[in-house]
Formats: C-alpha cells, sequence, structure tokens
C-alpha cells in the first residue's frame, strides 16, 4: 500500500439552506475541492460520495452519477456508499483504499446530505432508519431515545450527571463561534441546555445535533505526487472501520461503542502513533452522550470519566484534547452524508495552520471518529501534517 | 398505502409469542432469531426457543418526542429489558406508574397493540413489558 494525502479540501456552510438544491450544494464543495487543490478535471479518475438518505430526504438515488453529472466529470467511474452517519466516512475510506492500492493517483471524496425539504416528522423516519427498523422504531424507539438509554445506563454505572453531559454542547457552541462553516455561530450556557425541554430523558434537544444541509469533498492524492499540486498536504496516515449489531439491545454493553475502539485501534497501529500523541480531534457527537463515549472509547480518557472531564474543560481548544474544534455536530451541524468529510476538512485546516481563531497551536497529528446509527458501524481516521 | 400484512405476518411467532433462537451447540441464546450462529460465524444448531417472560429493565427512557404513529401516547417509557435468561430486547413499558420506573425493577411481558397503520391499513400487535411489584 502507498501513502495518500488530501490536497484540497472545499465545503459549503452547513445550515438550512431554503435556497440551495441537493446539486448546488454538491456544485458548491466540489468546485470548492477541485479549486483548492489545484487539480484539473483530466486530473482526476475516480469520485467516491457518501449520502445516507436521499431517497427519502429528497425522492434521489442514484447519487454517484448524479455527482458526476453535475460537476461534468463524465465519463469517471463515481460511487455512491452508505453507512448511515458515516456515510462521509466510508466514502473517505473507499477513496483512500482506492489510491492507497495503486489503483488511481487522484480521487475525488465527497458527502452530502439536503434534509431541510421534508418536515421535522419525515426527516426523523429516515434518521431513523439508522437504526433497527424491525425491533427498535417498530416498538416505539426513537433515535434520540437510543442515545438516551446509553446516557442513563452511563450514569448509573459512572455517576454521569445531566450537567456534565450538557457541558459538551456548551463547549461545542464555543468552538462554533469561531467557525464561519458551523450553523450554530453562537454560545450557549450549561442553563440554556438544562431548560431546553426534554427529547427523551435523559437528553435534552440542546443535547441533540441538529437537522442540517450540506456538503463537503476532499481531493484525494497518491503522496508521491502530492506535491505536484500542494505545497502542504496532509496525509491519512490511518484508516480503520469496523461493524457491531444493527439494535442496541444486541451489543455488550450500552455505555460504550466497541467499534469505535476497535477502529481506532486499526487506524492508530497503521500510523504508527499512540492516542497520547494525538493534538486534536472530530468526534461523532450526535448527542451528548456520544462525545463522552468517544473520548473514552478511544482512550483519550478512562471509561467511565469523560462526563468529568468534559465539565473540567479538558476538551476545550487549549486544554489536554481538544475536541470538536469545529463546533462538533451540535454546533457545526449534522447533514448526516457529509459530516464524516467534515471531520476531516476540519483537522487538514487545523493540520496546515488555517483554523483562524480555533487554531490549536502546533497541531501536527488528528483523528476523526465518526458513528453510524448507534454505533453499528465506527470509523477512525488519523491525519498527519508531513 | 403501504403493505404491512406480511410483514407482521412473519414476525407472529417472535413479536406475540417471543420465540427466538438457542445455539444447542454453544447453549447460547438469541432474540429475535437468527440464521447464523455469530458466537460460532455458521449455522451451528439454532432451534426455535421460547424466551422467557420476565426480566429487569437494564435502561429506559422517557420519549417526549414521539414518531409518528406513536404521537397519541407521548409521553412513554422505551427500555431495554433484560430477560431472566441474559437477553435483552427493547419495548415500550406500559400500565407503569413513572415512580416505579426504575433500573433493576422487575417487569413483566404484557400482549398490547403497537400500532395502527393508518386508517384502514393493519394493526401491529407484540409484546411490551410493565413493571411487577
Amino acid at each position: 500500500m502507498r501513502s495518500v494525502s488530501i490536497i484540497g479540501a472545499g465545503m459549503t456552510k452547513f445550515g438550512e439552506h431554503w435556497d440551495a438544491s441537493f446539486r448546488d450544494l454538491i456544485v458548491e464543495a466540489g468546485v470548492k475541492a477541485v479549486t483548492d487543490a489545484g487539480v484539473a478535471g483530466k486530473d482526476l479518475q475516480a469520485i467516491y460520495g457518501g449520502c445516507m438518505a436521499s431517497g427519502r430526504f429528497i425522492g434521489q438515488e442514484h447519487i454517484g452519477a448524479l455527482i458526476a453529472d453535475q460537476l461534468g466529470l463524465n465519463p469517471l467511474p463515481s460511487t455512491r456508499l452508505e453507512a448511515a452517519c458515516a456515510s462521509g466516512s466510508v466514502a473517505l475510506r473507499a477513496g483512500y483504499m482506492a489510491v492507497a492500492s495503486g489503483m488511481y493517483d487522484v480521487v475525488a471524496v465527497g458527502g452530502v446530505e439536503k434534509m431541510t425539504e421534508v418536515s421535522t416528522e419525515e426527516a426523523a423516519i429516515a434518521l431513523g432508519g439508522a437504526g433497527d427498523q424491525e425491533w427498535e422504531l417498530f416498538n416505539g424507539a426513537t433515535f434520540p431515545a437510543l442515545y438516551a438509554l446509553m446516557a442513563q445506563r452511563h450514569m448509573l454505572e459512572y455517576g454521569t450527571t445531566e450537567e456534565q453531559l450538557a457541558s459538551a454542547s456548551v463547549k461545542n457552541h464555543a468552538n462554533g463561534v469561531h467557525n464561519p462553516y458551523a450553523q450554530f455561530q453562537r454560545a450557549i450556557t450549561i442553563d440554556d441546555v438544562m431548560n431546553s425541554g426534554y427529547v427523551a430523558t435523559p437528553l435534552k434537544l440542546l443535547d441533540c445535533s441538529p437537522i442540517t444541509d450540506g456538503a463537503a469533498a476532499v481531493i484525494l492524492c497518491a503522496s508521491e505526487r502530492a506535491k505536484e499540486f500542494n505545497d502542504t498536504p496532509i496525509e491519512i496516515a490511518g484508516s480503520g472501520q469496523a461493524s457491531d449489531t444493527l439494535a442496541l439491545a444486541n451489543r455488550s454493553t450500552l455505555t460504550a461503542i466497541p467499534a469505535t475502539t476497535i477502529a481506532a485501534k486499526q487506524a492508530l497501529s497503521q500510523a504508527k502513533v499512540d492516542i497520547k500523541d494525538i493534538d486534536l480531534a472530530e468526534v461523532h457527537d450526535c448527542f451528548s452522550i456520544a462525545e463522552i463515549m468517544a473520548i473514552e472509547d478511544l482512550g483519550f480518557f478512562k471509561k467511565g470519566t469523560g462526563g468529568k472531564a468534559s465539565a473540567d474543560g479538558e476538551t476545550a481548544i487549549g486544554s489536554k484534547i481538544p475536541i470538536n474544534t469545529s463546533g462538533g455536530l451540535k454546533a457545526c451541524g449534522h447533514p448526516v452524508g457529509a459530516t464524516g468529510v467534515k471531520q476531516v476538512i476540519e483537522l487538514y485546516w487545523q493540520l496546515r495552520g488555517e483554523a483562524t481563531n480555533r487554531q490549536v497551536d502546533g497541531a501536527e497529528i488528528g483523528l476523526a471518529q465518526n458513528v453510524g446509527g448507534s454505533g453499528a458501524t465506527a470509523v477512525v481516521h488519523v491525519l498527519k501534517r508531513y | 398505502m403501504r403493505n404491512l400484512l406480511p410483514l407482521i405476518w412473519r414476525k407472529i411467532p417472535e413479536r406475540y409469542n417471543l420465540i427466538g433462537s438457542r445455539d444447542e451447540e454453544t447453549g447460547k441464546e438469541y432474540f429475535p432469531q437468527r440464521k447464523i450462529s455469530p458466537a460460532v460465524r455458521r449455522r451451528g444448531k439454532l432451534v426455535d426457543h421460547p424466551m422467557p417472560r420476565d426480566g429487569t429493565i437494564y435502561s429506559y427512557s422517557l420519549v417526549h418526542s414521539a414518531p409518528t404513529g406513536f404521537e397519541v401516547e407521548s409521553p412513554y417509557f422505551i427500555a431495554i429489558i433484560e430477560l431472566s435468561n441474559g437477553v435483552r430486547i427493547l419495548s415500550q413499558l406500559v400500565d407503569s406508574p413513572a415512580e416505579r420506573v426504575k433500573m433493576g425493577a422487575k417487569v413483566k411481558l404484557v400482549f398490547r397493540k403497537i400500532f395502527e397503520d393508518e386508517a384502514e391499513g393493519a394493526i401491529a400487535y407484540g409484546y411490551k413489558f410493565k413493571v411487577v411489584q
């Protein structure tokens, strides 16, 4: 396998894009990434796109072909990949493997979701498909309820409090203030979260990531050719992915996402780095409890201490390990298919020193963790400046 | 309109009677039913096996924001029940006053309507659990 680097990145602002279609979002992110990389159409050899539920959201499937068509890149091979909220990361991994294998030198990877063209109820049904339709949704479970069941168990086993959960949302909003691409660029307080009303106890509205439109794209290149296009390419030094049972009830534990730990071990081992070497991480905070579990499952904090670490400010920029400098899914927004790609774009900017007011000083190694469903898919990438 | 009838009909043994699977080789039990035994990664000797109808609350949540089809019941309890054989299943809790819904509380299976599929659609029945004193 050969080394693969990111040589360009681009994304739309995340938010409610009433004035932009699914196609408009793809074109904006795609053109920005291609322009940033300085590649021409003739350089690109394949496209990999992550999208979770376009059929439910806009009635459109066959997204691979649509991307190539709208970007004027026919007849390039173009493939859509889906792993619920981890769709963007599995697309990235497919592009990564295609270049690492030597099959292609330069490929485009994107993620997109247009979620605001249906009612909130319809969106909830589409997102519910990330869980187990026959044994969870059938019985009245909602997606927030699944994470609520994990949170309740985490609170029982480790004494985690609702205020500690809230601290993850508060920190992510504080980071979102400095990200011009974020859906919510305003700070919130613990009280705001605590008073935001229960969605599924113990999770409240501000423990939950929002419904978002957005697209994100990166250009990957064999590292041996990367400097033809870019002075400061960022290497994808490790890539890991693992699966677990679709239904939460069938898992070995409710207080961890074991697939995260497995995927992280693969990615870190491949990158030849220890978790202690990571300078910052983008983790999958679809709900506040998901961030608490992620920072434990990845090994930044001992199991059961994530809530306290978060409340003590150890995940803020300038602290022990900055988590979700982009604002995370909570404040930056969560267009499900685009999130995995957005996470690595944030790392790409951070490792190049381009993250402006939210820059982590001296960042050289970053990690992205993206989860599908309630933990049935987890994908981890390690990025390195070189 | 969706045609839910075949789906509901196929699931009658599991949803009405809580029939899961038992692997005669490993002794492991599963719900819902499986065709492949995950512990050995092959078919193994899986046979239909009834699950116990009692257990305890392993985790629960009071759902305020209900999905389509469940609005009239909101707020309602969703729980993961650990059956007395150790198998966990997700279910609604019914007929259980909030003060009795606690981690570890004893529950038993009851047969209930789950939802109606639109005005002239099928009615889905299945298991729910209630807290016992």
